[in-house]
């Protein structure tokens, strides 16, 4: 038996002795920085972590985890770490990987993994780019794109990750934005409490390909008037002088002023589990209105995939008994062939 | 049919044979597979060997009385030992026109053909294609040829059930049970494990006594009708088979399959998880595990083919069983997940239960085509153990073996079942389970390297495999990838001796395989002229036509191959041993491609690709057709091979 005793342990213990083999000045460090920072404050001892990836730049993520890790192929790490999970509900799944790898060619497992609630976390790495492939648009790439592979630009549509999720049926949904490590952290904090799947999407710079193409919402001049801190039961404030908020107006969100009559009292109050608006705050896109930042969904509704699972096999095996072989091989009509 | 004696019996006399094929055949809705099946266990409980060969079409119900959505159910049941349903057919029960024209041309001559009188009207002789006018039970031709029996079923069901105060719709349901009450007399069969069959299935599994009771009333309607009627001259009688001693059940290959892969599990102390996503004929395979849990069972049913062989592989890096089962696109669409177990080295049994193709090809018929896929169809060289059971009981055995290959190896073993085996039906003596070695597993907590980081790759020198640690285990946290690795501490390496070190490794590792693997067996001389090899599902046909050919008095012997990647330690041997070789497969000649490949020999192949399996009698004729062209150009080999 293991030392119940859960080992203190620092950053530096899911460090590994591999060198890390992305871009300097790329995005990927600083959420490795948080995810390495994030593990300590959490209860899973690190031989129980599972980090598993798909394929591209952010897919090597597992390799510099000092934890169990599987570096997949393209597309498929939502079905790898849902039988992971399945084999071993005690096992700390995370799954980090990019736009391309989840929405993509991992399109399909994304969907079901969320619609089944198996109790893992996602972090979508998200640069609007195909970084490892060099440079081609994404999924996530604004409509007209110009990229190698679209010269006279993308005639693609993105996909919204927020919406998807929501849509899809995902328990949790968070954003937040590979420099901001402390905000990182405390989203990872949460999606790690989260029973369920967990869906936390990161802006995260490609600084060779598509650089500064989050730059509205992550850089100090730009960020308090493009994006606003989502908080469980607290008025929708943002902007550089707090003196801007959101409205619902009709069916729709509105930005509005602060003053001229207009409180506080009559911003909108954000609520983790109101679905619906979940799905209004993730239709939220620059620059027409802030990008919202933070917990925009949690619900606690839906049980868990793996556990729904392990507790049919427990309920078969309280209402048959433990199977026995023989009884099973033998079961239906028999006859005996006696010797001459 | 093989008359021995006749003896009076009652009124009308009782005539012993010794095997009888019946083929069962009407509407895809008629319930034509049920009645096949009751016939089937009855047979089987009775103590005949029997042989299945259930044929029925993908459309679920097609449109009433036409050609294709016909439905057949053969079964072969007989005194002594066999192998195959059946060439040609002694009997057949057709419920419509549509069932009649298609399968009357596999009666034999002077076959018995039993007939719904009551469907060859005009209206269903339209929908099936007969020209106007023409009733097939008055043509004169036909009626010289077969022994045709014309029996008005549909009124005498509809009266024999008159004052049930049932709709007509379920009434007519019964046709098939008055058909097979017929058949129950005229050989000499019991009915009651049906009429148990029927209270249990619809009395109590669907809590509809009623339809339970006007089914058994049909069944024992068309009994006494067969009794009464003086319609056939004759009643015929199968004894018992002299099987080997013990307890039998009847199975079908994919129930086979599904108590292999438990018992495998279980002689591991494993739990098993099986992934797949439905395709024909593979999904009575989760249908069976399903309701297994309590078996230590978790069965998955993903997004998609792609999704299953993942979820499967993620399990296995876990420490379960992994399993998933597919037919041949599934098997294609998984190709690039496997080839990453390959790289990963995880056990994973990955179950192909083959069917006509290319692409949806024809989901319901057989074929055996998938060989080359099992063998190459992934990028690179990604090397897999590949075994193939023989017979539906056969699935039993070689899921066991496919797992202690793949846990002894560390890699992917693909499990070439087919359609024919999947639905077909035999006799199976059950196993004695202590008799069935232990699958030993081994996850080790203590690393093997205390001077510095656990290394994933550090093999065991005889097996070349590499350690199975499991998440979870302290201190041996370890990364896997399909970035090509450098051997024993698994970091990722674009070095091209390393490359080449592990490409050559992987393949090693596979055909070290066979020191495990039992030899070859052959049927007949141990040498001699013609040797007849087959794999997979062609065991029963090849096997009944070598035994014919060899009553005839020619030098032919037959031996099937179970493990396909690597092969029999022993075969190049025993190929050495003939002087010409033959290899009957349902495809354009796989195998013979490999064992060309593999031994530089001429190989002859018989190929078929008609979605059945070989008939005996083909298979006899076309041997000695190949006997008779080569026996000049044997004798020409060997003088040039004279010293």
């Amino acid at each position: 038996m293991p030392d119940t005793q859960l080992p203190t342990y620092t950053a530096k213990d899911f460090t590994t002795d591999q060198d890390v083999r992305w871009c300097p000045g790329c995005g990927d460090y600083a959420i490795l920085t948080a995810v390495r920072k994030t593990l300590p404050k959490l209860t899973t001892r690190k031989e129980d972590y599972v980090f598993v990836s798909g394929i591209g730049c952010a897919a090597r993520f597992p390799y510099y985890m000092e934890t169990y890790g599987m570096h997949s192929i393209h597309g498929r790490a939502p079905a790898f770490a849902t039988g992971i999970k399945l084999a071993n509900p005690e096992l700390d799944v995370w799954l980090v990987s990019g736009d391309g790898d989840l929405l993509s060619i991992g399109g399909n497992h994304t969907m079901h993994v969320m619609r089944r609630n198996v109790d893992i976390n996602i972090i979508l790495l998200n640069n609007q780019i195909y970084g490892l492939t060099k440079g081609q648009y994404s999924p996530t790439s604004e409509f007209g794109k110009k990229t190698k592979s679209t010269p006279v630009g993308s005639p693609d549509y993105p996909v919204n990750p927020l919406s998807w999720a929501i849509g899809g049926g995902c328990t949790f949904v968070a954003r937040s934005i590979d420099i901001d490590v402390k905000h990182l952290e405390e989203v990872m904090l949460r999606a790690a409490a989260h029973r369920g799947t967990s869906f936390v999407e990161v802006y995260q710079d490609c600084n060779i390909y598509n650089h500064q193409v989050w730059f509205y919402a992550s850089q100090k001049k730009t960020k308090p008037d493009s994006t606003i801190l989502l908080k469980h039961e607290t008025p929708m404030i943002f902007g550089a002088e707090r003196n801007k908020g959101l409205q619902m107006n009709g069916t729709r969100l509105e930005v509005v002023q602060l003053g001229n009559g207009v409180t506080e009292d009559d911003l909108l109050v954000h609520d983790e589990t109101d679905r619906g608006l979940a799905f209004l705050l993730s239709q939220l896109a620059h620059p027409e209105f802030p990008e919202p930042l933070g917990v925009i969904y949690a619900s606690t509704e839906h049980d868990t995939y793996d556990r729904v699972v392990h507790e049919q096999v427990r309920q078969a095996i309280h209402t048959h008994g433990k199977g026995d072989l023989h009884a099973l091989l033998h079961e239906g009509d028999t006859w005996v062939v006696e010797d001459e | 049919m093989t008359p021995d004696t006749s003896t009076a019996h009652g009124r009308i006399g009782t005539k012993s044979l010794g095997a009888v094929a019946i083929r069962f055949c009407g509407d895809s809705g008629d319930g034509m597979q049920l009645t096949g099946g009751q016939f089937t266990n009855a047979s089987a409980l009775f103590g005949n060997d029997i042989a299945t060969f259930p044929d029925f079409p993908a459309e679920i119900r097609a449109p009433r009385g036409s050609t294709y959505g016909v439905s057949g159910f053969q079964v072969q049941f007989a005194s002594t030992e066999i192998y195959t349903p059946g060439d040609a057919v002694n009997a057949l029960v057709a419920m419509n026109p549509a069932g009649f024209k298609t399968n009357i041309s596999d009666v034999e001559p002077g076959g018995i053909v039993i007939v719904n009188e009551d469907e060859f009207a005009k209206g269903n002789f339209r929908k099936c294609g007969y020209e106007d006018g023409y009733n097939p039970l008055e043509d004169d031709e036909l009626n010289r040829r077969y022994q045709i029996f014309k029996v008005p079923m549909s009124r005498l069901t509809r009266e024999s059930l008159a004052d049930m105060g049932m709709g007509a719709k379920d009434i007519d349901r019964c046709r098939n049970m008055y058909a097979l009450g017929i058949v129950y007399w005229l050989y000499d069969r019991r009915i009651e494990t049906t009429v148990d069959f029927l209270n249990e299935y619809f009395g109590k599994q669907k809590n509809q006594p009623q339809i339970a009771e006007i089914n058994v009333r049909a069944l024992k309607a068309g009994y006494y009708f067969g009794e009464t009627a003086e319609l056939f001259p004759v009643r015929y009688h199968v004894a018992p088979a002299k099987l080997k001693a013990g307890k039998y059940r009847k199975i079908s290959g994919n129930e086979a399959t599904v108590l292999g892969f438990v018992t495998a599990a279980a002689k591991a102390g494993k739990k098993l998880f099986y992934a797949s996503y439905p395709i024909t004929p593979a999904s009575e395979i989760i249908h069976g595990l399903a309701r297994l849990k309590h078996y230590g069972v978790m069965t998955f049913q993903a997004e998609d083919e792609i999704g299953a062989v993942c979820a499967a592989i993620g399990a296995a890096f876990a420490g379960d069983f992994a399993l998933c089962g597919t037919s041949g696109p599934g098997l294609a669409l998984k190709a690039e997940a496997i080839g990453l177990a390959v790289m990963f080295e995880l056990p994973l049994v990955v179950i192909d239960v083959q069917r006509a193709g290319p692409a949806t090809g024809m989901p319901t018929k057989t074929e055996q085509a998938d060989l080359l896929q099992a063998m190459f169809g992934r990028p690179s060289e990604s090397p897999c153990v590949i075994v193939a059971p023989r017979s539906p009981s056969d699935c039993f055995d070689m899921a066991v073996e496919a797992f202690r290959l793949a846990v002894h190896c560390m890699c992917p073993v693909l499990f070439l079942s087919d359609g024919y085996l999947a639905n077909g039906a035999e006799p199976w003596l059950l196993p004695d389970l202590d008799a069935i070695h232990p699958i030993e597993v081994n996850h080790p907590t203590e690393t093997n390297n205390p001077e510095g980081p656990y290394l994933p790759y550090k093999r065991d020198p005889e097996t070349l495999a590499r350690p199975w640690v499991i998440p979870g285990t302290s201190g041996l946290e370890h990364r896997i990838g399909g970035l090509e690795k450098q051997d024993v501490t698994g970091n990722i390496s674009y070095d091209p001796d390393n490359h080449e070190h592990m490409v050559r490794t992987r393949a090693a590792k596979v055909l070290k395989a066979a020191q495990i693997i039992p030899p070859l067996e052959v049927r007949g001389p141990d040498s001699g002229d013609v040797l007849l090899l087959g794999w997979g599902g062609t065991y029963g046909a090849i096997t009944t036509a070598g035994d014919e050919l060899r009553r005839r008095g020619h030098s032919v012997s037959t031996a099937h191959l179970r493990y396909i990647n690597p092969f029999p330690s022993n075969l190049g041997d025993v190929l050495s041993r003939f002087n010409t070789i033959i290899i009957p497969e349902l495809n354009l000649g796989q195998l013979r491609m490999l064992i060309r490949d593999r031994f530089l020999i001429d190989v002859i192949g018989i190929n078929e690709v008609r979605g059945k399996m070989f008939q005996v009698d083909a298979l006899v004729k076309k041997t000695l057709e190949i006997m008779t062209n080569r026996s000049a150009s044997v004798c020409d080999r060997r003088l040039n091979s004279m010293p």
